[in-house]
């Protein structure tokens, strides 16, 4: 990536992400938000995970890829599964790698 | 007398502090989150060499950003050659639930120096955060526990994407694949984590259709920001109805 292009970029996520981490807790709770800005807050994890997840396994090239031979939808069933049962980020990564590459073998 | 009594005293408070464990507690806390970082990040620094960075600009992300979905998402953005901006207020998005973390760590890691926030806060992670919760009620020197746990995390972070970047050059294992799917498995194991309630599963349902419409229909990586703010405040919209 082009050298002026790259700083510009890691110099606004360095500001983006520093910020939001700092703040609140240099704040600490001197003032409180208001409850519905917090309210919202609070749903933006699970609404921004699922807005990143549906794309990544039912588009591709900008098109709705509902197929059987959609390696990854097929993967994300099971791979759901051992998330749910574990909550664990080692093992769901793992597992998930472990049943795209059974499912490329299989299909 | 007085001076030998002074010293002891000193002696002492030394003794306390090299006795407190925190600081020892947290490096230990934090082996499993390496463990658990190890496949991301080489996973992260291979995708990252292979959709256009160098290896030392991969590595140099780990090290100033230290925030695994936002670079995975960023790489993802590079690659479809998104805008900068674009790029930054993805990364802004994705790490907006980083003020609730923080928010509720400040509950236990209240009147300290100033100096001590911006080192505390960088190395707040889902995962740091998560293991801190657990524990951290239980430590002496709640600070010095929280520092071990996320320094030692982030240098298990910068370190496997380093060492994905720089494995990359010398062994081309292409794009595609099962790596493709680390991305998206860690997405399912992130939301499984974070729902915890039927609002909850509302919204990420509402987020998952909303997503891929605007993705259909609108070019450019707007699709995730709308589908976010959008599903956000349906979740308000039903809880304050409720």
């Amino acid at each position: 990536m082009e050298i002026v292009k790259f700083m510009l970029m890691i110099g606004g996520m360095v500001l983006v992400t520093f910020i939001p981490r700092v703040l609140p807790l240099a704040l600490l709770g001197k003032k409180e938000l208001p409850e519905k800005v917090v309210l919202w807050l609070s749903f933006i994890p699970a609404a921004v995970l699922a807005a990143l997840l549906a794309p990544s396994i039912l588009l591709k090239n900008g098109n709705l890829y509902l197929s059987l031979e959609n390696t990854a939808l097929i993967a994300f069933f099971p791979t759901l599964l051992v998330a749910y049962k574990t909550k664990n980020i080692f093992y769901t990564v793992s597992g998930g790698l472990i049943f795209y590459l059974l499912i490329s073998l299989l299909f | 007398m007085q001076q030998s009594e002074e010293s002891i005293t000193k002696e002492n408070k030394l003794t306390a502090k090299l006795n407190d464990s925190s600081l020892k507690d947290g490096v230990k806390d934090a082996l499993p989150i390496i463990l658990g970082y190890l496949p991301i990040g080489i996973a992260y620094g291979m995708l990252a060499v292979n959709k256009g960075l160098t290896p030392l600009q991969a590595t140099a992300m780990s090290l100033f950003v230290f925030a695994g979905s936002a670079q995975l998402v960023s790489i993802e953005m590079i690659a479809a050659g998104a805008a900068v901006a674009a790029i930054v207020v993805m990364t802004f998005l994705v790490n907006l639930r980083h003020l609730l973390l923080s928010a509720s760590l400040s509950l236990h890691l209240r009147n300290l120096p100033f100096y001590y926030y911006p080192f505390l806060g960088f190395l707040i992670t889902d995962e740091s955060f998560a293991v801190a919760m657990s524990k951290i009620e239980s430590q002496k020197n709640k600070q010095r526990y929280f520092l071990g746990l996320g320094f030692t995390a982030y240098l298990g972070w910068v370190f496997s994407s380093a060492v994905g970047a720089f494995l990359t050059e010398f062994i081309d294992l292409g794009s595609g694949g099962a790596l493709d799917f680390v991305l998206p498995a860690m997405f399912v194991v992130l939301l499984v984590m974070q729902i915890s309630s039927r609002t909850e599963i509302i919204v990420a349902l509402f987020s998952v259709f909303a997503s891929l419409f605007f993705a259909l229909t609108i070019n450019g990586s707007w699709n995730i920001i709308l589908a976010t703010v959008l599903a956000a405040f349906l979740g308000v919209y039903i809880d304050g109805n409720s």
